[in-house]
């Protein structure tokens, strides 16, 4: 492994992923020349926005060696829960007060998984699969089923505000809303906490060997229940963006989303036993996935083989590192 | 983190019989599964407990009861099968097209030979995605959770391009029996339910197959050691959990009449939740037939009686996820409920 260090490593996903990338764009500019062009690139941006907060997430449990599928049903009671609120009781809240009741609002619901997990000691998957019921199930059952579709005007405003904005040679418009600087918000602060922080270490050092950890000293405990509250306050990020943007709170939105975000940091390398995962392979992973979703058919693909190519690139993805390593565990063996 | 079940079989058998009840998981299970049933019997006597609803609720829960023994079988050995209900979605689509497109609108003596075509097709489908789905676990070596994950899309995957994504309909008379049919009264899906958790009952806890399954599950490395053939009896356990999803699936496909891309996938979280309320442990090693046959029969009791009781479909969710966590918690810490004393922790 060592001496391989300065070759380039092809089994790496951060590696394999850029090329399948650079490989797909290729292939798609080859096909349509219009492909490489600026409204392409703000699609995929814009695209990421949500599944980005979402995968950044979903990569610091990963990291932990947890695992949470209940941030997408946080995201979704948040959003509808948040724009009722102002709707009905201080509809002139600008839009950093409606982020703030968001993220205040996921990370209370995140503290919930936070304390199962701590307290009582269940495994994270269970725990968030029975959350991902009671926060949509809560949601539903007791503050409503239909969609608003006048959003509060702090939320409005906030999905109208763009970064950048232009008109295609054949007059369409493409833009990049301003939510797209809180995706890079939020992987700054990650990247900080992560890698600046004791914090960040004690994340990786938990997720490395969890008995480890607790003897050199780490508070367990209190980093794992950190961990799930900076979660859900993410997801509540990701829940307001997400209405914002579409201009409706959806409450039937997000939900079903979450094993594709996971299949999206797995792809960029992150690993379900803990311990690994970067924010670039994270970001990389994301990006592929965004590009399938949004450009198949421009490589030629009809749109319905869709989920088929994102199923085996997950396959793909996870296969050759798990074989490569299998295969180095033989021949040490 | 994890904290075991209290099942270790290590331990000195308690004093009395009802002690020794009361510390069984699928004992507390039986206990609550018995309790939501005479609650909902209680709060809405003349419609929970007709002969109606009854029979209705043995029509219902048995497609996602066999999921939930695909989900068991692969949790015992520390794995999980998330690509069921794909599985499923793909075999009924496979069996579909083989009695619209080919039987074309054939009846009687004809029709039941295409439908056997058509279920064989189907079990064959269920047998090949179990195939798959076993060697890039058990060969290339992939986390359960992961090679699922992106088989259940590559599979409900192809039943998007087979069909575009809409239902495919018209089947002969012969294919509602085993979603609708009665046999000496009983509803056919619960005498099919009844029979695949009989056999797979006998099958993890009489023949040396389940034992290699429980063991693998509860130390791989150890199972290895005790000449377990891992490779083999891994792809054994897939095959079957996706021979079951493919039984689900004809199920399904005669209840609606139909098959499409994406029916059930409500089912996915629900069969995992079902497992694992049954007292299976995620991480492989434990579990038992009964304690999944009674969450299931838990499961259905509440959600049929929610519905008598006219509350809304969604508070289902809710109080599925409630009940989940419950007894996740009653598992763990059952000093906290008095079932019974633990000495304190070493």
């Amino acid at each position: 492994m060592q001496l391989s260090s300065l070759r380039i490593d092809w089994t790496r996903n951060e590696t394999l992923v850029p090329l399948v990338i650079i490989a797909f764009c290729a292939l798609a500019a080859f096909s349509d020349p219009s492909f490489l062009s600026i409204p392409t690139l703000t699609d995929l941006l814009r695209g990421s926005i949500v599944l980005g907060i979402f995968a950044v997430a979903a990569m610091l449990v990963l990291i932990s060696g947890g695992i949470d599928v209940s941030f997408t049903a946080v995201a979704a009671f948040t959003m509808y829960s948040t724009a009722m609120l102002l709707n009905t009781l201080a509809p002139d809240l600008p839009w950093y007060a409606a982020i703030g009741i968001g993220m205040a609002m996921g990370a209370a619901l995140g503290s919930i998984n936070g304390i199962l997990i701590v307290g009582f000691g269940l495994p994270t998957l269970i725990v968030t699969l029975g959350t991902l019921s009671i926060f949509r199930g809560f949601m539903l059952t007791f503050i409503g089923q239909k969609q608003i579709t006048t959003l509060p005007p702090g939320m409005r405003e906030f999905g109208r505000m763009m970064m950048i904005r232009g008109t295609n040679p054949d007059g369409s418009f493409y833009s990049l809303p301003w939510a797209f600087a809180a995706t890079v918000g939020v992987i700054v602060v990650t990247w900080f906490i992560l890698h600046k922080t004791m914090l960040g270490r004690s994340i990786f050092a938990i997720g490395g060997s969890l008995e480890s950890a607790r003897r050199i000293g780490i508070n367990v405990r209190a980093t794992q229940f950190f961990i799930y509250v900076y979660v859900g306050a993410l997801a509540g990020l990701a829940g307001i963006i997400h209405s914002s943007m579409a201009r409706v709170a959806n409450p039937f939105d997000l939900v079903g989303l979450e094993l594709s975000v996971i299949a999206a940091v797995v792809l960029g390398g992150a690993r379900l036993t803990g311990g690994h995962g970067t924010l670039t392979g994270t970001l990389l992973g994301v990006a592929l996935i965004v590009l399938v979703r949004n450009s198949l058919v421009v490589i030629g693909v009809p749109a319905t083989w869709q989920m088929v190519v994102i199923g085996l690139l997950i396959l793909i993805g996870t296969g050759l590192p798990a074989w490569q390593a299998k295969r180095a565990a033989a021949r040490a063996a | 983190m994890l904290e075991k079940a209290n099942d270790n079989p290590l331990r000195p058998a308690a004093p009395s019989l009802f002690a020794r009840l009361a510390a069984s998981q699928e004992a507390r299970l039986a206990v609550i599964t018995v309790l939501v049933f005479a609650l909902m019997g209680a709060l809405s006597p003349e419609r929970f407990l007709s002969v109606q609803n009854i029979t209705s609720m043995a029509f219902q829960f048995p497609e996602f009861a066999i999921l939930a023994l695909a989900m068991t079988l692969t949790m015992l050995t520390g794995g999980i099968d998330l690509s069921v209900v794909g599985i499923a979605n793909l075999s009924a689509i496979i069996a579909a097209t083989i009695l619209t497109q080919l039987a074309g609108g054939t009846q009687g003596a004809d029709a039941l030979g295409w439908y056997a075509l058509s279920v064989a097709a189907a079990l064959a489908v269920g047998l090949i995605a179990g195939l798959f789905n076993g060697l890039l676990v058990a060969v290339l070596g992939l986390p359960a959770i992961l090679a699922t994950l992106g088989s259940g899309l590559v599979f409900s995957g192809f039943a998007v391009v087979l069909t575009g994504g809409s239902a495919v309909m018209g089947f002969p008379e012969v294919a509602a029996f085993i979603g609708n049919g009665r046999m000496l009264g009983i509803p056919v899906p619960l005498v099919l339910f009844g029979l695949l958790a009989a056999a797979l009952a006998f099958v993890l806890s009489r023949t040396a197959f389940g034992l290699k399954v429980q063991m693998l599950g509860a130390n791989p490395l150890a199972a290895r050691f005790a000449a377990v053939d891992v490779t083999a009896t891994l792809i054994k356990v897939y095959v079957g959990s996706g021979v079951l999803a493919s039984i689900a699936g004809l199920l399904i496909m005669s209840r609606a009449n139909s098959a499409k891309a994406d029916y059930g996938s409500s089912y996915l979280l629900l069969a995992v939740l079902i497992a694992v309320l049954g007292g299976v442990n995620p991480y492989g090693g434990y579990g038992r037939v009964i304690g999944v046959v009674l969450a299931v029969l838990a499961m259905q009791f509440l959600s049929s009686g929610l519905n008598m009781l006219q509350v809304s479909n969604f508070s289902r969710e809710l109080i599925w996820g409630v009940l989940l966590i419950f007894v996740m918690i009653v598992n763990a810490r059952p000093d906290l409920f008095q079932f019974k004393r633990r000495p304190p922790a070493a």
